[in-house]
């Protein structure tokens, strides 16, 4: 029984298609990630094996359980971290803890192992109002609130988003943690940095699934030669390069711009030279394997999926 | 980039709520066509600092221009003459995107005949002519990002704030709204921007990093790697972010 099993889901919301024939496993020990900008569908999926929602098509299992028919006891041992703050504001901290332990049929003392690392930088504030925390307080209350009954499976929508870098480091950090502890875990983000952090992943766009696979797998698949390139001037070079036939894709990287080329077109020295010959200098050029950004934008380009727009 | 003229100048910023000092003492300035990057963990005080230099804000002391105007007397001459995009925009869903683009001329005071003239630039500027009668519901994401982005713009300020504008987006998407946004600032607008992506960090002209409510590093992305013997901005915010207690 693997924790997470869905087939050939589709789901709508009106005339939008929000869900389009989705199909994903998660096995146990796994942390997943469902990877995709807004609008992807990361919510309807993680709202459809809480059996909040109902699919118009296919079918969802967890542990076996049929998420229509199972939808009690699949709630019991599901943890679910909704994307937007769902706990009580004009509770204490310490009484959104024990409601959620209540609900459950556990006690806080009963679980306080599991979550004792996320709530220990809560108790110096367990008599403050929930809704007098701050943004980073809120997130451990309710990820705390969500792990309180031991669940088996834990889902979490875009937990980070809005989080800065620090902040959503530690936050992955504790979900390793968890996920040592025996807890299979399904986690939404936007942040393609983050992918790295998962076993598998599923990188997500307008309702399908561009592709499915470890992040090194994703890597491994990614056809094309890549050269990560630098100038001080990189805003010129970029311009550039989109201006020549050879270039295929010119993104922006950071510091770096990552060009991907019409087979064989250009050598490297070739592109020092072209470059230095239409004046932009380039300070450090090599080529360079494929980031999970990359592989994303890679499939978006190619797929179908990206006629995006389904008025 | 040219430092030809302050837009915005601030001395000993600080502000309070109650016993909370959230500003703590900010001294910076912002360039004509600068992009200027205002960084710092949830918490650190950015916008509070944004809401006071959009003039949303009064502060408890020290000395506040932008735009050329007085941040505790002039504080509604900076909001007509600032633009102000944040990741929840400010369009209205049930409206077109050129209708979206006239309800903000005409609140910022542009004759029919420019709001026509900017409607057709702004339009064109985002690729998105074709889409001019299209309702923002029908729109996907990353367009309305872009849309808001131009409706911040309408009325030619000379300093655009954007406040997360690029979260949530696709990876494509968000490399074009930085485009745009170098486009703007060479054509002289200054651009000051928050992020949570330490990528986009590294594309803006100077970055500032906010721990605890004071200015803790100001400097070009370049400067700041060096100085912290750091591989990039991310390297660089973990370094200086790590201090505060969340």
């Amino acid at each position: 029984m693997i924790p997470i099993s869905i087939n050939s889901i589709s789901k709508s919301y009106g005339k939008l298609k929000a869900l389009n024939n989705i199909s994903l496993d998660v096995e146990q020990g796994e942390l997943f990630g469902l990877i995709g900008p807004d609008g992807a569908g990361k919510t309807t999926i993680i709202r459809l094996i809480t059996s909040l929602l109902l699919p118009d098509e296919g079918n969802i299992s967890v542990f076996g359980m049929d998420s229509v028919k199972d939808f009690r006891k699949i709630r019991n041992i599901v943890g679910y971290m909704p994307g937007r703050f769902s706990l009580y504001a004009d509770l204490t901290v310490q009484e959104n803890l024990e409601f959620f332990a209540g609900v459950f049929g556990t006690t806080i003392q009963e679980n306080y192992a599991l979550i004792k690392d996320i709530y220990i930088h809560l108790e110096p504030y367990k008599n403050r109002l929930a809704g007098k925390l701050s943004g980073g307080m809120k997130q451990k209350l309710a990820l705390s609130c969500a792990l309180i009954h031991r669940p088996k499976l834990l889902l979490l929508d875009e937990p980070t988003t809005g989080v800065d870098a620090v902040s959503r480091r530690e936050f992955w950090d504790m979900l390793r943690r968890l996920k040592n502890e025996g807890i299979a875990i399904l986690v939404s983000t936007s942040y393609m940095d983050e992918a790295s952090m998962c076993e598998k992943v599923a990188l997500m766009q307008y309702g399908k699934v561009l592709g499915v696979d470890t992040p090194f797998g994703l890597i491994d698949k990614y056809p094309n030669r890549l050269y990560s390139l630098r100038s001080d001037n990189i805003y010129d070079l970029l311009m550039l390069l989109r201006s020549q036939s050879f270039t295929k894709s010119a993104y922006l990287f950071g510091q770096d711009i990552h060009l991907t080329i019409e087979s064989d077109s250009i050598t490297q020295d070739e592109l020092i030279e072209t470059s230095a010959n239409l004046g932009v200098q380039l300070t450090d050029i090599k080529e360079i394997k494929a980031t999970v950004e990359d592989s994303f934008m890679w499939l978006m380009d190619t797929k179908e999926s990206t006629t995006h727009i389904q008025q | 980039m040219v430092q030809n003229g302050k837009v915005i100048e601030v001395k000993n910023l600080t502000k309070k709520f109650g016993d909370f000092t959230a500003n703590s003492n900010l001294t910076f300035s912002v360039w004509k066509g600068e992009i200027f990057g205002f960084l710092g963990a949830n918490g650190a005080g950015k916008t509070t600092a944004i809401r006071i230099l959009c003039g949303l804000l009064e502060p408890t002391s020290g000395e506040i221009s932008v735009a050329g105007f007085n941040g505790y007397t002039q504080r509604n001459k900076i909001k007509r003459n600032i633009g102000y995009m944040s990741q929840r925009f400010s369009l209205y869903e049930d409206l077109t995107a050129k209708e979206n683009i006239r309800i903000f001329g005409g609140i910022y005071g542009l004759t029919n005949k420019e709001i026509k003239v900017r409607t057709k630039q702004l339009l064109a500027e985002i690729d998105m002519e074709k889409q001019a009668d299209w309702l923002i519901a029908a729109l996907p994401l990353g367009w309305k990002q872009k849309l808001a982005f131009s409706v911040a713009m309408v009325h030619n300020p000379k300093i655009v704030f954007l406040d997360e504008p690029t979260g949530g987006v696709d990876p494509i998407t968000r490399r074009n709204f930085w485009e745009i946004i170098y486009r703007v600032a060479r054509a002289g607008t200054t651009v000051f921007v928050t992020t949570h992506y330490m990528d986009e960090a590294e594309y803006c002209d100077r970055v500032c990093i906010l721990v605890d409510g004071v200015i803790e590093a100001l400097d070009t992305p370049l400067n700041l790697k060096t100085k912290y013997g750091a591989n990039n901005m991310d390297e660089v915010f973990l370094k200086l972010a790590r201090k505060v207690t969340s």
